[in-house]
């Protein structure tokens, strides 16, 4: 099997659906004619056809609506926001509506919701955020981020299978990141949701992450393993519901906890996971719950001061040798 | 200009220390270097100078409180040139060191350092007071493992920041099965209150000295095997010399010339050929030290403490007779600083100062004997079958049997005391 990037197992992911089930079909700004503005969608409309490459006004509102009224009617959409920013116009048709279908109703809301999120392209406040908080507040939604280009193929399906909303949340910096190319998995590979994967094992320090920074505490690790310090890295991969199982395990086993997320700190997910580890390992616990995060600000547009917002390895190193030595 | 007054770090592993007393008061004006408050720690008792003339402006800790390292305790307003001055110069602290408890150097990953793996002087604090609770540094698995072993995390050394017990600490002391178990057995163990109800006294808290010396001895009871054995010595050679030179060294060294400088002349001579008893168990290692430094045990109007006379065996009587009288002097006027009490091999205590016959002194840990020094006066003795009147005095040296065995440490003893009734060497 040839080697993918991300975007090709997003890509790869939408293909092997549409082809498997008539009743998938995509939704969005700009993904038919113009093949979507990072050409995820390249090519798809004349594959399948308008009536399943549906290109949108820009109307966040109305895609995310349509898509719910259009899986109430036994079709499977696949919605894409353009940048995960303008989720925003949506909040309103997400939670209020597709969230609470099945509770209100019993009757379920098969959509994908998928977008690219992050920073670190210079995009601005508005076209660089990480808005899987909000989302992973609300019961009844299913929030998922992918690291790998494999699970990026393997949770998208898994997203367009599940019966329940799934917002899917790709990093637009990872989307043709060359560390991340790999082997892509078959068609029949479906990555679990709610599932974290220990990327690296370690006794020392768990490292708990999701997303782009998951590579950034890769290189972190491999800073500290020079040191003689054996660092675990947890990718979360499933935002909601979070594999309370092993971030509690991770923990048990190295004692110390440092969270790493590249959203802003007030509010983020890492006091949400800060907790969980209160809950179920504080008796192991041999230092404090530590974070490093993005500071509560909005996303800056100037290079020099993105790159002081956004978590680095440095960061993380500094952060983690703080905890070794506490 | 303002200038902060710190808390000073007096040795490396220090973290903390307590404000005993505020030598001048706020208002003052002050000296640069002179005294201005005393601190205690858990090496020594310090008077710490002024870092810069001027006028003591604030006290932000008052007298009994504890503060880590740093802290600032007190501001001075200083005028312009004074401040310069002040800028100028070192940190007040005397101590050296200036880094942290080794732990930022040594990542968790390193292996387990010997040092916390034995038994330490106790670190911690034990008093029941919130503030001492909240630093009794542990973590929730240092407590949860400390708990399932009955092992008490005061009597632990840590490697983490400011003393504390990490996880690393607490299971290499338990693989080196040397932590205290009977000490803190666990279970219900009988409790007896310190009063009844309706009696009557006088609530004093224990200084940070008297709480160390009584962890310490509770700990060394709990870690060694102690025997005693005892030995009685004709001290008659030893008093003659002192007759016939006693006033030449007096005028030519400058002290008197005691007993003291000859039982330690003997007893590093003796630990020469006996390097067992001037050694430590680490786990299940036995250290044997090769410099030999004596700790000479110095009765305090508050407390009890040891300096150390360092490299004792390169010292001649006049060598040692001024080394114990100097440290002596430090330690009756507070003048201690940490190496001086640290690094002990083997020391002397002198329960015989009083008028005891002999004691049956504790162990300094981390050695594995002492000696204590009974009274000296003259007793009559058979020599030959007849009666004479000599100069006598017990020796009894407590040991640790755990490395030591009885006959080892006679052996020991007989040699100590043919070198004092067979003294003839020069002491001028």
């Amino acid at each position: 099997m040839a080697t993918g990037t991300y975007l090709d197992g997003i890509r790869e992911a939408l293909l092997e659906e549409m082809e498997a089930d008539p009743a998938v079909f995509l939704l969005g700004e700009d993904i038919g004619l113009y093949g979507g503005a990072f050409k995820v969608t390249e090519g798809f409309l004349d594959r399948f056809g308008a009536d399943r490459v549906v290109d949108t006004p820009i109307a966040e509102s109305g895609i995310v609506g349509a898509a719910i009224g259009a899986s109430l009617l036994g079709l499977r959409p696949v919605a894409e926001m353009q940048f995960i920013d303008f989720i925003a116009c949506a909040f309103d048709q997400i939670t209020n509506f597709a969230a609470k279908m099945r509770w209100r109703t019993g009757v379920a809301v098969p959509i994908v919701i998928r977008g690219p999120s992050g920073g670190g392209v210079r995009g601005g406040p508005f076209h660089s955020q990480n808005p899987e908080v909000y989302y992973a507040h609300t019961p009844g939604l299913k929030v998922v981020q992918p690291a790998t280009a494999a699970d990026a193929k393997g949770l998208l399906k898994a997203a367009i299978r599940d019966p329940d909303p799934v917002i899917y949340l790709e990093h637009k910096m990872l989307y043709r990141h060359p560390r991340l190319r790999e082997e892509l998995p078959g068609s029949d590979h479906v990555v679990p949701i709610g599932q974290a994967a220990v990327r690296r094992a370690g006794r020392d320090l768990s490292l708990i992450t999701y997303g782009a920074m998951t590579l950034v505490c890769q290189d972190a690790a491999d800073t500290l393993a020079a040191d003689g310090v054996s660092v675990e890295v947890l990718d979360l991969r499933t935002l909601l519901p979070l594999d309370r199982e092993a971030i509690a395990a991770s923990v048990r086993k190295t004692g110390r906890a440092l969270i790493v997320h590249e959203d802003t700190r007030t509010g983020g997910l890492a006091g949400e996971i800060a907790a969980i580890l209160n809950e179920e390992v504080f008796e192991h616990l041999d230092a404090p719950i530590r974070r490093v995060t993005a500071p509560d600000t909005p996303v800056p547009y100037a290079a020099s001061l993105e790159k002081a917002f956004l978590p680095d390895a440095e960061r993380v190193v500094a952060a983690a040798r703080d905890l070794l030595s506490w | 200009m303002r200038v902060d007054v710190i808390m000073p770090q007096m040795g490396e592993s220090i973290q903390e220390g307590t404000l005993t007393k505020w030598i001048r008061k706020v208002g003052d004006p002050v000296k640069r270097d002179e005294p201005l408050f005393e601190i205690s720690t858990d090496k020594v008792d310090a008077e710490i100078p002024a870092p810069a003339a001027g006028r003591l402006a604030e006290v932000k800790v008052e007298e009994g409180v504890t503060v880590p390292i740093n802290t600032v305790v007190a501001v001075l307003e200083t005028d312009a040139s004074a401040a310069l001055g002040a800028a100028l110069s070192a940190s007040p602290a005397p101590a050296a060191a200036p880094a942290p408890a080794a732990a930022p150097a040594a990542p968790a990953g390193a292996a387990p350092k010997p040092a916390p793996a034995a038994p330490a002087p106790a670190v911690a604090r034990a008093d029941a007071t919130a503030e001492a609770l909240r630093r009794t540094r542990s973590s929730p698995v240092v407590r949860k493992i400390a708990a399932e072993h009955g092992v008490d995390i005061a009597s632990l050394s840590g490697s983490g920041i400011g003393g504390r017990v990490t996880r690393k600490d607490i299971l290499a002391v338990l693989e080196s099965g040397a932590a205290g178990r009977p000490a803190a057995a666990a279970g219900p163990m009988m409790h007896v209150p310190a009063f009844a109800p309706g009696e009557r006294f006088e609530r004093v808290p224990m200084t940070v000295m008297r709480r160390k010396i009584a962890e310490h001895m509770v700990m060394s009871r709990h870690t060694s095997a102690h025997v005693v054995t005892l030995f009685e010595i004709n001290y008659a050679a030893i008093d003659r010399i002192r007759r016939e030179h006693g006033a030449a060294f007096l005028e030519r060294h400058g002290v008197k010339l005691t007993y003291m400088p000859f039982i330690a002349k003997a007893v590093v001579e003796s630990l020469a050929v006996f390097p067992v008893l001037n050694a430590s168990i680490d786990g299940g290692d036995v250290l044997y030290k090769k410099d030999i430094n004596l700790g000479i045990a110095v009765a305090l109007d508050w407390g009890l403490i040891v300096p150390v006379v360092k490299g004792a065996a390169d010292l001649t009587i006049a060598g040692l007779a001024k080394a114990i009288v100097s440290l002596a002097d430090k330690a009756r006027n507070k003048k201690l600083a940490p190496d001086d009490v640290a690094g002990g091999t083997f020391t002397i205590t002198n329960p015989g100062q009083f008028g005891g016959l002999f004691g049956t002194p504790i162990i300094n840990q981390p050695q594995v004997a002492i000696l204590g020094v009974g009274g000296i006066e003259k007793r009559p003795i058979v020599i030959d079958d007849a009666i004479a009147i000599r100069p006598m005095g017990y020796l009894a040296l407590s040991f640790d049997h755990r490395l030591v065995d009885g006959a080892v440490a006679d052996q020991f003893m007989a040699d100590v005391k043919k070198r004092l009734q067979e003294f003839a060497g020069p002491v001028l």
